[in-house]
């Protein structure tokens, strides 16, 4: 088999007509269509090479980017004295020294017919996060595989997560033909394997090509040295693949409010992008979720009121009635809404170095809308090399999982396959704001809108007046050894002495019963917690001062149990006693059992203390007796 | 012409790669109207500056662009560009701020003398000065991933320090048209609508939504000096002078330029092309990037725009 350059002439070359007739030109290259895509493959599959390569055949690269590239090839290349095409796109410094791209990093090249943008995801296990941040706008993946090599772990993968993400065009691009003398059985027998694996993850169809990026087979053209090869190039490929936002212009109408449009008190708009179907002055709409109607006036832009506009178009909507609709409702056609839920499960792709803390509030992002979010304990973990489901307690970096989730409000959606835009968010940590997870959700697990209270006739309030006080929680929060447990309980007797009816909730105690199935990793904190909080608030409901002694390390979780309760029904009161105080009377002995490793995960030994930042009652232990300081919360719980 | 808001005649479900570019940069800024607490847009008055002021007029209309405008300025930008300035402003209805820092302007930092610090002073530190000294905690810039390789990894909403650093390891992940722009105190946001866009997709827009742009950026005869080996424009020759001690050969050039800052450090090129078509006719058959006229970016060598961006230039 000869080692001739494949393609002499890229199809790609710079347009007759630039030169002869720009403004035909011009007209011709205002209808080009847009394409995005990703390439994935591990770090040796050549990648890199192959955008370099895209960019080179459709002249994106001029000629001081190749004169430097030239230099650069020779310096730092891999290629010995040929280009080294990966230079073109490996940025930032560090990486350049590795030699390996770490992020996304997004490319442009354009042909007559598409302008592509190029999502280049890095292949390394650690970095699942990129692929699917990446993979989260694209059209179309490009697997890329070793032709040497074969079906390899990253592949299948890499294969899952495209998936996972909802990418319908798949092309599988075994690479470094020009390696294997461009044999077809290398070929088939990679391509047979891969069909194999593809239908047991649920890809219906993909596309496969023989490459190489190096040489250039294949990528603008048929390759002379693939004469057994009939299907396109892989320009020629991404050039006419329909794309997914076709599909969705033929979806029912929906389109999330991101800003209300109010310049004065004669136009009220709502302004967004509309996520599927179409809309046209005079159809009917509904708002989610409140699930008022009204009916489309005007669809008004800048280049004047529009008769019609399709998934894509950022527009502003005016209704024929005054309705409220605020940002993150979600309008949508009357005759098949969207339904809202505040209970879903969802896959959760996880995106931090903090592992996922079940029961601990997020922020969730869906739409236009950012509400709070706990997520129950993973159902399963999937190994993303094998498919197989595993069991887990919790998700960390780069771990995806299935998981119930419930949200404070109802919360307008569609199943992500049906509409990445209402079923796709993102959970974001109330304390760092760092992006933690992405997360796609399947179906609701009921429809928050046949949710019922059960309504009682004893109310709350006939509950506390019938003994005669303001129901409350003292949250005693603090180190071991802070004295929690002795002065709740001086507490509790002197309110008892007051004839106020009580009840003390201990750590201790309720991890004798209640919650004897945790243990002591963050997780499990979050959980007790979590539980703890929701006695206390039926507690409340049945008109009880309750008084808890837990060392409830994190504000978040405080937080949470605080947004349980009503209104100036909270008292956090910090046992405030400094580390080595509690540590000098260390009552239990615990302090000296975590000192010798006995003890993992022992608050202010080897897991954080997060003292409270603004608390109703703080409590100075090391001026204060425990007498007093039970004085100290009563003064301030009944003036 | 069909508008760009109108899916013309590729039928509804078909948007051109323009409209879907537009739609997209507009969805970007409403969301940080939406989520910013005082946003602000930077206007350097280039091309990509017009695009980026054009589509926020369009994301807010009827209402303008509920911010203001910040030129931080560094006094030796062309005149033509301050004209300009202040009349699409102007224009748009909206609020011209004009930062110089103090330091640059006591010290007379200018960029014969002063080579690299000339760009750190008045542009990265006078930036830095002008968001605290407003408390602008989200600020839109008009710059693109195609611009240079460090740029292609550049989140849409990246994130600074309250000291305004930029660390490419801790940004933040972005999925779908999801944005995170929570933030802590003193922490603000940099946001760039356009980062999707090529610098043919800017000309291409330009030339369909017919916006006012620098007539520097077509050909004209223009007084023109050689330094460095770079072609230069004398756009004041009085400072010129001054900052000199003589002045230099000074001929009458037809030249116009790709991209446009201090007009001492940007190289003009000799073209003839003196409209919209014309410009991007030449540029469609020249072979040399744009940054190429800009002499900022080799200062440093290879990572050098990366060093600047972590130590806060956009």
């Amino acid at each position: 088999m000869s080692e001739t350059t494949a393609v002499s002439d890229p199809i790609y070359k710079t347009d007759a007509l630039i030169a002869e007739d720009i403004d035909k030109y011009l007209e011709v290259h205002q209808h080009k269509t847009m394409l995005r895509f990703i390439t994935c493959g591990s770090v040796d599959d050549g990648k890199s090479t192959l955008i370099g390569r895209l960019l080179y055949d459709s002249k994106m690269i001029f000629e001081d980017q190749l004169a430097a590239l030239e230099a650069d090839s020779k310096r730092v290349g891999t290629q010995g004295q040929e280009i080294d095409f990966a230079l073109l796109v490996d940025g930032l410094a560090a990486e350049r020294e590795q030699g390996i791209t770490i992020d996304v990093a997004y490319r442009f090249f354009a042909t007559e017919k598409r302008k592509f943008i190029v999502a280049d995801t890095p292949g390394h296990e650690q970095y699942t996060r990129n692929m699917v941040t990446g993979a989260s706008t694209a059209d179309l993946a490009v697997i890329l595989i070793d032709a040497r090599k074969g079906v390899l772990v990253q592949t299948r993968r890499h294969s899952y997560l495209a998936h996972l993400i909802g990418i319908k065009n798949i092309v599988l691009a075994i690479n470094k033909m020009d390696l294997v003398d461009y044999d077809q059985a290398v070929y088939d027998r990679i391509v047979a394997e891969y069909t194999e694996f593809a239908k047991s993850i649920g890809i219906d169809s993909f596309t496969p090509m023989p490459i190489s990026g190096f040489k250039g087979d294949n990528i603008t053209g048929a390759s002379a040295n693939t004469p057994w090869y009939t299907g396109p190039a892989l320009m020629e490929h991404l050039e006419t693949v329909e794309v997914d936002s076709t599909a969705d212009a033929a979806k029912p109408f929906r389109m999330p409010v991101q800003w209300v449009n109010r310049p004065n008190l004669d136009f009220r708009g709502f302004s967004g992008q509309v996520a599927t179907g179409t809309v046209r002055p005079g159809d009917k709409i509904r708002v989610l979720p409140s699930g008022r109607n009204s009916t489309i006036s005007r669809i008004v832009t800048l280049d004047g009121d529009l008769d019609e506009a399709v998934a894509g178009q950022s527009v502003t909507l005016c209704f024929e009635d005054e309705i409220d609709c605020s940002r993150g409702d979600v309008i949508s056609t009357a005759d098949e809404p969207v339904l809202a839920a505040d209970q879903f499960e969802a896959t959760i792709v996880w995106m931090a170095d903090d592992e996922m803390l079940p029961g601990r509030p997020y922020w969730l992002k869906i739409g236009a809308q950012t509400v709070t979010a706990t997520i129950q304990q993973p159902k399963y973990q999937v190994n993303v090399n094998t498919m197989e489901h595993l069991a887990a307690k919790t998700l960390d970096l780069n771990a995806i999982g299935v998981a119930n989730l419930v949200t404070d409000r109802p919360v307008p959606f569609e199943a992500y396959a049906q509409n990445r835009d209402l079923g796709g968010f993102i959970l974001i940590d109330k304390m760092t704001n760092a992006t933690v997870a992405a997360g796609m959700i399947h179906f609701s697990l009921r429809r928050a809108d046949n949710v019922h209270w059960q309504a009682t006739d004893v109310t709350r309030e006939s509950h506390a007046g019938m003994k005669n006080q303001k129901p409350a929680v003292l949250w005693l929060t603090g180190l071991s050894g802070a004295g929690k447990s002795t002065i709740a309980n001086i507490v509790e007797k002197k309110l008892a002495r007051m004839n106020r009816h009580t009840f003390l909730l201990d750590g201790d105690n309720v991890r004798h019963g209640l919650n004897k199935d945790l243990g002591f990793t963050d997780a499990d904190r979050v959980e007790n917690i979590r539980r703890v909080g929701e006695v206390a608030k039926l507690m409340t409901d049945a008109g009880l001062i309750v008084i808890t002694a837990f060392i409830s390390p994190f504000r978040a979780e405080r937080d949470m149990v605080r947004q349980m309760m009503q209104p100036g029904e909270f008292f956090e009161v910090h046992i405030d006693t400094p580390l080595a105080e509690a540590e000098k009377r260390d009552v239990k002995g615990l302090y000296k059992k975590a000192r010798s490793g006995a003890l993992k995960n022992f608050t202010g030994i080897d897991s954080p203390y997060e003292p409270p930042v603004d608390p109703e009652i703080c409590i100075d232990t090391t001026v204060m007796s425990a007498d007093e300081a039970a004085d100290e919360i009563i003064k301030r719980l009944i003036p | 012409m069909t508008t760009l808001t109108s899916p013309g005649e590729l039928g509804a479900a078909r948007l051109t790669h323009l409209q879907r570019l537009e739609a997209e940069s507009i969805q970007i800024m409403r969301e940080v109207v939406a989520e910013a607490e005082k946003p602000v847009m930077l206007y350097s008055v280039g091309k990509d500056s017009a695009v980026m002021l054009h589509l926020a007029k369009k994301a807010f209309y009827p209402s303008p662009p509920p911010f203001p405008l910040l030129h931080v300025d560094t006094t030796w930008k062309f005149r033509d560009m301050y004209a300009l300035r202040d009349k699409a402003a102007n224009d748009a209805g909206m609020e011209l701020l004009v930062y110089h820092n103090p330091e640059a302007q006591e010290k007379g930092i200018n960029p014969f003398d002063h080579g690299p610090l000339h760009t750190d002073m008045w542009k990265t530190e006078g930036l830095k000065q002008a968001l605290d000294l407003y408390g602008f905690d989200a600020a839109f810039g008009g710059a693109r991933r195609d611009e240079e390789k460090s740029r292609a990894k550049e989140r849409i909403f990246s994130f600074r320090t309250a000291s305004h650093r930029w660390d490419p390891k801790a940004q933040r992940p972005e999925l779908w048209h999801l944005y995170n722009a929570r933030k802590a105190k003193g922490e603000s946001m940099r946001v760039f609508p356009i980062s999707n866009w090529t610098e043919l997709d800017i000309w291409q827009y330009l030339h369909l939504e017919n916006i006012d742009i620098v007539p520097l950026y077509f050909s004209a005869p223009r007084p023109t000096y050689i330094r460095d080996g770079q072609l230069f424009m004398a756009d004041d020759l009085e400072r010129l002078e001054k900052v000199l001690g003589e002045l230099p050969e000074i001929t009458e050039r037809s030249v116009r330029f790709r991209t446009l800052g201090c007009w001492p450090l940007t190289g003009a090129v000799e073209s003839e092309a003196r409209t919209l078509p014309e410009v991007i006719q030449e540029m469609l058959l020249t072979t040399t990037s744009e940054r190429q006229g800009r002499v900022i970016d080799k200062d440093g060598g290879d990572a050098s725009m990366e060093k600047k961006k972590q130590e806060g230039y956009f």
